[in-house]
Formats: structure tokens, sequence, C-alpha cells
């Protein structure tokens, strides 16, 4: 399981790193929402996956049965969907207005737009 | 009492943030509102300072869950200067505000943005949990992302999008960097890790995971190669905001490295700490050669920025008590002087309407206090005795000549020498070549007290440091010797038998 989601965490990484490098902005935002799947997978793997064993106490014990699920990672990886949610609805908006006000979503023309004010 | 006093500098910008959006249309009250918001961190600050200094390391469990399972907040000396000028820029950038910011913007939410900021800064100075920190930085950055595209022009958004952009990978490298980090240590608690770090083996794979936090921070701080964003962007907002970002947002950047490469990865300091000196003396080199070579006067200062950065790093590569005791003295030195610079730069806009160099000229003829307030800035920027600059440049000097790091002793007085070049381009452009424009936008009385009250009074704390530099030495060397100690720390956030 774990070398399957390594190569899936791989992929992720590098289908985001070359959306990114594209021109287009939709591309852009696609890469950095890929980006932001490939971290939280990661979170969630280096964590290790134990499966069907829920980390609670049993009766009469200080502590749950190893091994279990470390509960952390998957904490750590809501909250960091919660943030990266946030900041890709922030980057649409933003892209959004950048294509309404210059009328593509080609960096270059920005670049352009930008430096004839 | 300590529980609250370190939880204040956090929770009141969250309060008078919220209070703003209440106070909707009515400027005065957000203005009033922020006032006294950033006017309570600065105090709150400053107690922190004095209790970290009486009492040693200050200590707060979130939810009295314990260390390391909690969330820690933890204030050393350190910690405690950067919130006091954080509270002292946000007072300064809000006084100045009123002058400098349109009501477009006052009325869209400015002054609960600069809060919210101010919030997410005081929270990633305060935290000692390296997850916690990754959320700071999002808090602060998701609201400097609206305060750049604020107002919309064209420019702004192009701007905008490159600081979006490069900062959303620096975030999502720090994720990466932290999720790995705690499949290492099993523990992301700054304390904690300090301790387990050290043995985990191999050592390779923690240095990797130092390499990712500085990557991550360096995007943020505007190291070497990766600052490109910073000066495309800098010089787009109006001039408090600019202010604010460049007194605050690369230095949480270089906090955060500070902080983990004094406290986290020290294990293969040959390696980590070499790189950091290379990065260093090239970071100063390219800051500096942009600012030659500019001829707008945000930009010139945005490339300022960067290569003091340089020096910031320079005293964290070498690494010994008297050149941390430079970094704390100089990032004192560099807040104030580089807003004033900016605060300057924001008067003569507002009285000419440009930043091309080309076109001001005249202002030592018009305004001889503010001329001479620029002068003051820029020699301590610069450098030159008796100002702050100065102080804090001898102390990493003599730190590198100690450590025999003698090439970049020399590369930092060679920067310093451009430094003084680039600044007298800007005075003999600005103030003494005889004035090429007539359009001239007075400033009413109110507009000239909200501008040079912050102003001036930066302009006198420079002046202070530099003259009476003792106090300020002592303080510096006792935040050092803190960073440098991590027993201390460790033994603060954790308890004494762990």
């Amino acid at each position: 399981m774990e070398v399957l989601l390594a190569i899936l965490i791989g992929s992720l990484y590098a289908a985001g790193l070359y959306m990114v490098m594209r021109r287009s902005l939709v591309k852009m935002i696609i890469g950095l929402a890929f980006l932001s799947y490939a971290v939280n997978l990661t979170i969630f793997t280096v964590g290790q996956i134990t499966r069907g064993k829920p980390p609670l106490i049993p009766e009469g014990q200080a502590l749950p049965t190893e091994p279990f699920a470390d509960p952390l990672p998957q904490a750590l990886v809501l909250t960091a969907i919660v943030i990266g949610f946030g900041l890709q609805a922030f980057a649409i908006v933003l892209i959004k207005r950048t294509y309404q006000s210059v009328g593509s979503d080609d960096i270059d023309q920005l670049e352009k737009a930008a430096s004839h004010d | 009492m300590t529980d609250f006093l370190l939880v204040a500098p956090i929770i009141t910008p969250l309060i008078t943030a919220i209070l703003c959006f209440f106070a909707g249309e009515r400027i005065w009250l957000q203005r009033s509102i922020s006032l006294i918001g950033q006017a309570l961190i600065l105090l709150s600050g400053v107690l922190i300072l004095i209790q970290v200094e009486r009492d040693g390391i200050q200590v707060t469990q979130l939810g009295n869950w314990p260390a390391p399972f909690g969330i820690t907040l933890v204030a050393d000396l350190f910690s405690a200067i950067m919130v006091t000028l954080a509270g002292l820029m946000g007072l300064s950038v809000i006084i100045f505000s009123m002058a400098h910011i349109d009501s477009q913007r006052e009325r869209f939410g400015y002054y609960p943005l600069i809060n919210v900021l101010l919030m997410g800064v005081c929270g990633a100075f305060l935290t000692g949990d390296m997850f916690n920190l990754y959320v700071w930085f999002e808090v602060l950055l998701i609201s400097s992302f609206v305060l750049l595209a604020l107002g919309g022009e064209q420019r702004q958004l192009s701007g905008a999008l490159k600081y979006v952009t490069l900062n959303i990978i620096a975030s999502m490298l720090f994720l990466t960097a932290a999720g790995i980090l705690y499949g290492l240590a099993g523990t992301l608690n700054m304390a904690d890790l300090s301790q387990r770090l050290p043995d985990i083996e191999p050592s390779g794979l923690t240095t990797v995971v130092a390499m990712l936090f500085l990557v991550a921070f360096g995007i943020k701080a505007g190291l070497f190669p990766l600052f490109f964003w910073l000066p495309d962007s800098y010089h787009i907002p109006p001039v408090p905001i600019t202010t604010i970002f460049s007194a605050l947002l690369t230095k949480v950047g270089v906090y955060a490295l500070v902080r983990s490469f004094t406290l986290l990865f020290v294990q293969e300091n040959e390696y980590t700490h070499t790189l950091l000196l290379i990065i260093a003396a090239l970071t100063m080199i390219t800051g500096v050669l942009g600012a030659v070579a500019q001829m707008e006067f945000r930009r010139l200062l945005s490339f300022h920025i960067i290569s003091q950065i340089g020096y910031l790093l320079m005293g964290l590569a070498i690494y010994t008590p008297l050149a941390l005791a430079g970094t704390v003295f100089f990032m004192i030195h560099v807040i104030l002087t580089k807003s004033a610079l900016f605060l300057v730069s924001g008067i003569v806009y507002k009285l000419h309407g440009t930043y091309d160099l080309k076109k001001l000229g005249g202002f030592y003829r018009s305004h001889v206090w503010l001329s001479i307030l620029f002068l003051l800035a820029a020699f301590s920027l610069a450098g030159l005795p008796p100002l702050s600059g100065f102080w804090a440049k001898f102390l990493l000097v003599q730190a590198g000549l100690e450590d025999k790091e003698y090439g970049i002793v020399a590369v930092a007085l060679f920067v310093s020498v451009l430094t003084l070049f680039s600044m007298t381009k800007i005075w003999s452009e600005v103030f003494w070549k005889p004035a090429t424009i007539t359009t001239t936008q007075p400033l009413t009385r109110s507009e000239w007290v909200a501008s040079l009250v912050p102003l001036v009074s930066v302009v006198v704390l420079i002046t202070a440091i530099g003259l009476g530099a003792e106090p300020m030495f002592r303080l510096s060397q006792d935040a050092a010797d803190q960073l440098f100690d991590r027993s201390a720390y460790i033994t603060a956030v954790l308890g004494d038998n762990p």
C-alpha cells in the first residue's frame, strides 16, 4: 500500500510542478491543487498506515494497545485541507479578476499588460 | 498572568479585526479600534519582554495539554523582541495609513486585514510548534494576499499573482517538510524535536528535511536565489502596506530560519551552516546590485530588503553567540530603518505623485527637515556611525573576524559601500538636484501629523539605539545566549524531567 501511495504522491508532485510551470493561469491553479493533494497524501503516508486499528484505549489501561493508527497526521491533514481549500478559492478568484482585467490567461500577456502601465 | 500575557498579542488583533468588521462604514471607528489594538500589542510585547528578561523563558500550554501533546506558546527574548517590534510597526503603520490610504481601501476592509496580518505575525513569533507555525504563516499570508490585491488595478493583480503563486508553493514545501519531520521524529513540538533529532539515524534524513525548510522559509524571507517575487510585488500596493510587508513579512521568514537552525537542525553544522554562509553572501551582493540598477524609489528599497536579509543570515550562518547577537541587533535595526525609508518614500509620493527618481527633485530646498530624517535613516542603513546600523554591522563583522570567516566579512563591508552609493543616488536625485516637477499636492495639517509622527519616532529610535547602543547590545547578547543554549528552551517547555 505504501509503495502504491508513494508512486501516486510522486506522480502528483511531478504533474503539479509541470502544471505550475505552464504559461496558462488555469493550468497553474490546477497544478497548485495537485501539489496540495500530494502534500496531504505525504503527511498521511509518513504517519504510517495502519488498517482497522483505531487508537482506542481499552478499559483499565492507560495506553492503546500497539499497533494502532496514529490520529495526529489525520488531524494535520484535515487542517491542511481546510487551509489549502481557502488558498485555492482565493487564487481562483484572483485569476478570474486578472482574466477579466487583462482579457487573457497567458502569463506573457499579463507581463505586457503590467509593463504598459 | 503569564498565560494571558502570551496569548494577548494573538487574541487582541483578532478581536480588533472582528470589531473593525462591525464598525463597517464608520472609518474613524475602524481607525481608533485598530490604533488601540496595535497599542495593546506593543504594550503586551513590552510586558512579555520585561517578564522574560526578569524570569527567563515564558511558556503557556494552550488548553492545559502538557507539552509535547498540546500546542505550546513560548516567549524567549528573541520572540519577545520580535513581538514588541511587530506592535511598534503596526502602530506606526496604522497612524501613517490615516493620511496615505485612500478611502476606497479603508472602506473595503483595509483595517481588519492589517489586524489579521498582525495576528499571524505575532502567532508565528510566539508558537513553539512546527505545525502551528505553518498555520500562522497561512494566516498572515492570506491577509497579505488580500492586502496586495485590494484595489484591483491591473498591475496590482499581476504582482499579486506572482506573490500568491510563489508563496503557496513555499507553503506546500513547508507542509511537506513538516509532514516528513513528523514521520521521522514522531513529534512537532519544537523543544521535543530539538531533543529527539540528534538521535535519528541516518542523520542525513534530518538534513534533507532541513534543506526543505531552508527552501520554504527562504522563499518567504527572500533569500538568493528565491527572492524574485519580492521586488516584483512590493512596490505595487500603497506605501503603508509595503512598509508593513517589508518590516514584518520577510522578517517572519528569517525568524523561522533562525528558530529552526538554532533549535532543530544543528547536527550537521559543517554542511548546513556553510551553505547558509554562501547563500548569505550571494543574497547581500545580488540584492544590492539590483538596487544600484533601479530608478524607482520603492523598487530600489525593495532590493535593499533582500540585501539586508543577507546580513541577518550571516549572523545565523557564523553561528557563535556573538554572531547571533549581531543578527538580533541587526533585526531591530533593519526593521526600524527600512520602515523609515519607506515612510519617506510615501510622503514624497503623496507630495509629488510619482516614485520615479528621474522626475523627482528639489526636496532639500522645499522640505529640509524631511530630508534630514531621510538622511539619518539612509546613513543608518549604510552603517555609518553613530547610527544603529553601524553597531549592528560592527557586531556581525567582529563575529566574522573572530570566527575567521574573512570572505563573508569582506562581502559585508563591500555591500555596505554599495548601499551607501545607492542611498546617495536617492539623495542626489530626490533631494539635491533642482526640482523638475511643478505639480505639488500640498498636505493638510492633519495629514502632516499622521505622516510625521511615525516617521519621526522611528528615526529618533534609530538614533537613540545608535547613541546608546550598550543596553540594546546587552539585550541582543542575552537573546543570542538563549538561542545558542538550547537546553534552557527545552527545559522551559518540557519541564525538568521530560
